[in-house]
């Protein structure tokens, strides 16, 4: 079982649903690059071999029970990882898009600028990987909601290769947005004027499998996303049941 | 007008044993059944008290009663449906922190019993 192996501990988290063709390479290269650091691989009731295939590559897995979707699985990583005593975990996918390489570098700015959140960010070094043009509008759309909301510029808002302290944590591991929980993730630090910097990473096409963003759900992903914004900005949490 | 209230007089009726037979046989738990019985009985009121029924209708400045009576009921529905949302919602909460601890205890129990299982033989 994965511990902490030091007062200043990393965990890799590593959210997955049906990753089978990815996840053995992704755990892997990550083990590589970081072979000290435990990685724990959450499997979100895939139908594949993920779990196996993970496991084989060296990986510690959670399985939860029935499928949460990304925010629910998540947070069952940083649920985890804050009980057991972790001060950092970076977040990569299963699917291969999130370079590991790039895991020390956004160690060292989550260590060094002693901000709550480090995003990996793919449009700070010029070289922007091929992306849908419905999800480059949601991308820029959402960037201008942002810049007026958090007063600050998010280039990559839509990048889940994010790194977080154990203060951020521990708000993450009481509350995390379910769905396409990246954008509001950064509404809810706001509320508690925690800080974040997004440092340049380049991210790879995907190893296998499709993105759950297709054309047809970016409309709806816009909806939601914006709905759940406003809805974290006018949050009620004085009476929230500890769950 | 008659004919529509007693069809609503009917409904009223129809609906409460209807909750009554679900409470009866497990199919709906009792605090969750309030909301139904409540509705229900306010249909049921309101539609054989014809005074108190023009009394809303001049109320919510509607010359006819039954479309009054309609609206009320319309709201009524409305507000058990909100209730139920907020119970689902919140339903849902729990279920994810508990299927999030589950699997957080099983991973933990699987490493316990691989520790104290005894060497493999072989």
């Amino acid at each position: 079982m994965i511990k902490p192996n030091g007062p200043e501990a990393l965990m890799i988290l590593i959210p997955a649903y049906n990753e089978g063709g990815s996840i053995r390479r992704v755990v892997a290269e990550a083990r590589m690059i970081v072979p000290d650091v435990p990685i724990l691989v959450i499997d979100d009731c895939s139908t594949d071999d993920t779990r196996t295939e993970a496991i084989t590559a060296g990986a510690d897995v959670i399985s939860v029970p029935y499928h949460l979707g990304l925010g629910g699985c998540v947070q069952a990583g940083y649920r985890f990882a804050y009980d057991a005593g972790f001060h950092y975990v970076i977040r990569i996918d299963g699917d291969g898009q999130h370079d590991p390489r790039f895991i020390p570098l956004l160690f060292k700015r989550l260590r060094e600028s002693r901000v709550q959140m480090v995003i990996g960010s793919r449009y700070l070094n010029g070289k922007v990987a091929a992306t849908s043009f419905a999800r480059g509008i949601g991308i820029w759309f959402f960037r201008q909601v942002l810049r007026l909301i958090l007063d600050k510029e998010v280039h990559d808002p839509t990048s889940g290769f994010v790194g977080v302290s154990r203060q951020a944590l521990e708000v993450f591991a009481r509350s995390f947005p379910l769905e396409y929980p990246e954008i509001e993730a950064l509404v809810v630090l706001q509320r508690r004027q925690f800080q974040f910097v997004e440092v340049p990473v380049v991210m790879r096409a995907r190893m296998a499998g499709q993105s759950t963003i297709t054309a047809l759900r970016s409309f709806y992903y816009v909806l939601h996303v914006l709905l759940g914004v406003v809805v974290n900005i006018l949050k009620y949490e004085g009476k929230r049941r500890k769950v | 007008m008659d004919r529509l209230l007693n069809i609503v007089a009917g409904m009223s009726i129809l609906l409460i044993g209807l909750v009554f037979f679900a409470i009866r046989r497990a199919h709906i738990r009792v605090e969750y059944s309030v909301s139904w019985l409540s509705a229900a009985l306010v249909m049921l009121i309101l539609s054989q008290w014809q005074w108190a029924l023009l009394q809303f209708a001049q109320f919510l400045g509607v010359n006819n009663a039954p479309f009054a009576l309609l609206l009320i009921i319309l709201s009524l529905f409305v507000i058990v449906f909100f209730r139920f949302s907020v119970i689902i919602s919140d339903l849902k909460d729990a279920n994810i922190a508990l299927t999030q601890k589950l699997a957080i205890i099983e991973y933990q129990l699987q490493h316990v019993q691989e520790k104290h299982s005894p060497p493999d033989p072989s």
